[in-house]
């Protein structure tokens, strides 16, 4: 193992979507253990240079591996197919419409109860939009039809957090 | 001379030399020193048995100064001389600071840059202010310690920002002292409550302090502290308080304060007032001002109601970062209260009924912080057993940088842990373009004018290309202490591009230069002494760390490769027995490349161990 690793080697884990989150904050807290600068404060600039490169690597790669989408599109990545953000040309047109119709809800969401009740329904597609996306990854292997559904669900994403500041402003 | 010995393997090499580190709580009111004596952390008093030094510093004019209680005696009579509160204006300037009209400074302006105190012996930064109560700390540690001082962690507001975490560093390196390692109030606080009671679980400190406020979440488990959210306001405080009740009992009275010594007078009599309250249901503020003399009865129910508006922007900001961490109020199983302000009944009432349990009152709320410090600076001293203290802490502020129409782009989100690094791809737009210029801001809008202009970089030596050639990749790194640095190079030919920080609000590296120069705290003979002893303790701590390395890792190396380190090892030792201290700062630096591939194996198999270790548990 290097610096050059994959987040996957690096947390000894399958190349899978699927993941125990358990785990993985056990191992990297095991890995901050061994790499932390804090570790190798009474040393010298060496060794604390090669402690900082590897802190920073594994967090970087815990930050990708704890965010199911990040680590979707890195999972595709990996097997070729990079996702490029933001781009909905590829997006169909049955799904651009359900974008619209969350915007034109949210607008028009006049109470915290509203809005409420919309976050909901965005949880839970966003939520089976997850599944459907493991069973792409982990069964089918299907990378393109993987890297358009982590397309979507960026959207979906976006759209929750609208609806969090929506929330936050409500609430105050 | 002693000559570098390699033990033989399963020999120890340390002889359990411990060294002294201390933690420094620099607090708002109040600042404290804590050191790990006996394995117990205990605060260091002065010689009058007083653990606390009040954070103030009066310039007495021909260079002497009081600092602490005897400078506090005078505050009233000579307010402009006399600089409380001053953490309140590090790393900031003049616009930044609220109410300051009401402070009773004559305040130096510098737009754009960090305000300036005009005192009897000319301007003051606060950053040199800070330094005066940092050395008699400093000081009383030698006394305690003798000269041995081997490093100090300074803790700072979880919600300080760059600017004001730098200024922090500025005044601990005017104060002659070695920091280890920044760390944030709040964490030191729970690792002060952790390591006392062994907890385990979610945990929320709320720290009040006499300016800032912080309220953290983190998640303890068998010796690791890793922060999962954090948040606040950096200047909201009891100070604030402080000033509602005074300009309360001004209005009671029909008078008003305009000199800077009535200013004064009517805050000092509102904090007694206040601090009263908060076991007698009533007291009396009084004063003598220049029209004469007030005396304003006031009852607890008064002061709550002051106080109502500073708790409920504390509530919101705790509501903020149980949402930001997607937590419940009742996930949090224990509520870690820190800071003077907290005394008063009102604050742990509200934050008991928003959690829903009693806050942890049990250590002294003024101590813990430093208490917790100085765990942490034993801990990075290698004194502790290792694995026993990990402290993973988040960046508070989300790092950005000015595009196009003054938007921010976002490159580090707040709530990270560090250190971390991110990179970005800059091109340029005009044929032959050599330099380009880049403004870092701090903060969570969308605005560049909404939030903190941290610093602008300028890369120059570009290799001149056409426009949209160049791959300028751009890394912001935040390290430990939650400071930020940035490297640019040039991918497709590789050049590494100059980079010229201009930190927007703090000092500059020659300005610290210079206010070391000018003999801040020490005369010029002082320094060279203070730096060939730096320098000596630098060479020793390395030597042993080296022979460490190779009694523990030896095999890693071949041994011509160890024939070399140890070369370079005993070149080290001969030049710390020596007097100059340039030559034994090469020396370091010769050992500090010829280590370098050496280290990198090292973290390698240490990383390997890591998991191996933590598999086999798993199972």
């Amino acid at each position: 193992m290097n610096l050059a690793s994959t987040d996957f080697e690096l947390f000894d884990m399958l190349p899978r979507f699927a993941l125990d989150r358990a785990t993985l904050d056990a191992r990297w807290k095991a890995l901050q253990g061994a790499a932390h600068p804090d570790r190798f404060a009474a040393e010298g600039a060496p060794a604390q240079r090669a402690a900082m490169q590897w802190a920073v690597r594994i967090n970087e790669a815990y930050q990708r591996m704890k965010d199911p989408l990040k680590r979707a599109a890195y999972l595709c990545k990996l097997n070729g197919v990079p996702v490029e953000a933001g781009d909905n040309q590829a997006m169909p047109a049955s799904f651009l419409m359900q974008q619209m119709q969350w915007r034109e809800a949210l607008e028009v969401a006049g109470d915290e109860a509203a809005v409420k009740a919309l976050a909901d329904e965005v949880e839970t597609r966003r939520r089976s939009m997850l599944d459907e996306l493991a069973v792409l990854i982990d069964e089918r292997a299907d990378w393109r039809a993987a890297a358009r559904q982590v397309q979507a669900l960026m959207f979906v994403v976006r759209f929750a957090e609208d609806i969090d500041r929506r929330l936050e402003a409500l609430g105050q | 001379m002693a000559l570098l010995q390699i033990s033989e393997p399963g020999q120890s090499p340390d002889p359990h030399q411990r060294r002294v580190a201390v933690g420094i709580d620099l607090g708002t009111t109040h600042s404290l020193v804590a050191a790990v004596r006996h394995g117990v952390a205990e605060c260091l008093p002065d010689h009058a048995g007083r653990v606390i030094l009040p954070s103030a510093v009066r310039y007495l004019g021909a260079g002497r100064r009081q600092i602490g209680f005897d400078a506090l005696v005078a505050q009233a009579e000579d307010p402009e001389n006399t600089i409380v509160s001053v953490k309140r204006f590090m790393g900031r300037s003049l616009a930044d600071i609220a109410g300051r009209e009401k402070l009773p400074y004559h305040f130096v302006d510098h737009p754009g840059g960090m305000l300036g105190l005009a005192t009897r012996e000319g301007e003051k930064s606060p950053v040199e202010v800070s330094a005066e109560i940092l050395a008699a700390l400093r000081q009383r540690t030698q006394e305690t310690f003798g000269d041995d001082l081997f490093g100090t962690v300074i803790t700072v507001p979880a919600y300080f920002d760059d600017a004001q975490r730098q200024a922090t560093k500025d005044a601990a390196k005017l104060a002659g002292l070695n920091i280890l390692r920044l760390i944030n109030e709040p964490t030191a606080a729970a690792i002060a409550y952790g390591l006392e009671n062994g907890s385990e679980g979610l945990y929320a400190v709320y720290d009040l302090g006499g300016g800032t406020f912080d309220i953290s979440l983190l998640r303890l488990s068998q010796g690791v502290f890793e922060v999962v959210a954090t948040g606040g306001d950096s200047a909201l405080g009891g100070d604030d308080l402080d000033r509602a009740l005074a300009e309360w009992a001004l209005a009671q009275a029909g008078r008003e304060a305009r000199s800077a010594q009535d200013k004064r007078a009517v805050l000092v009599a509102a904090r007694q007032a206040k601090e009263e309250l908060t076991t007698q249901p009533r007291a009396t503020l009084r004063c003598a001002l220049a029209g004469g003399a007030i005396d304003v009865p006031v009852g607890r129910e008064t002061l709550e109601a002051l106080a109502r508006p500073l708790i409920d922007r504390t509530l919101a900001a705790v509501r903020k970062v149980l949402r930001d961490a997607k937590v419940r109020s009742d996930d949090v199983q224990g509520v870690v209260m820190v800071g003077g302000a907290t005394r008063m009944p009102a604050v742990g009432e509200a934050v008991g009924a928003l959690f829903g349990r009693d806050p942890l009152i049990n250590l002294n709320p003024d101590e813990v912080v430093a208490l917790g410090a100085a765990i942490q600076a034993n801990a990075l001293a290698g004194n502790s057993k290792e694995g026993e203290l990990l402290l993973l802490d988040v960046i508070p502020l989300s790092l950005g940088i000015e595009t196009m129409g003054g938007l921010v782009e976002r490159i580090i989100e707040r709530n990270t842990t560090i250190p971390v690094a991110q990179a970005q791809d800059f091109t340029t737009f005009k044929d032959g373009q050599t330099a380009m210029a880049l403004h870092v801001v701090q903060g969570e809008r969308d605005l560049v004018a909404d939030c903190r202009s941290l610093a602008r970089f300028e890369l120059r030596g570009i290799p001149p290309m056409v426009a949209g050639a160049a791959r300028i990749r751009v890394t912001f790194q935040v390290d430990a202490d939650g400071m930020l640095s940035v490297a640019a190079r040039e991918q497709t030919s590789g050049v590494e591009a100059a980079i010229t920080v201009k930190p927007s609000y703090g000092l500059s590296d020659d300005q610290v230069a210079r206010m070391l120069q000018e003999g801040f705290a020490c005369a010029e003979s002082d320094m060279r002494t203070r730096a060939l002893r730096e320098s000596r303790v630098e060479a020793e701590r390395l030597a042993l760390a080296t022979r460490a390395a190779l009694v523990a890792d030896g095999d890693l190396l071949s041994d011509s490769e160890r024939k070399a380190i140890v070369a370079l090892a005993v070149q080290v030792e001969a030049a710390a027995s020596g007097n100059d201290h340039h030559a034994i700062d090469a020396a370091i630096e010769a050992l500090a490349r010829g280590t370098e591939a050496f280290a990198a194996r090292r973290m390698n198999r240490g990383i390997r161990a890591a998991l191996a270790g933590r598999k086999v548990e798993e199972v």
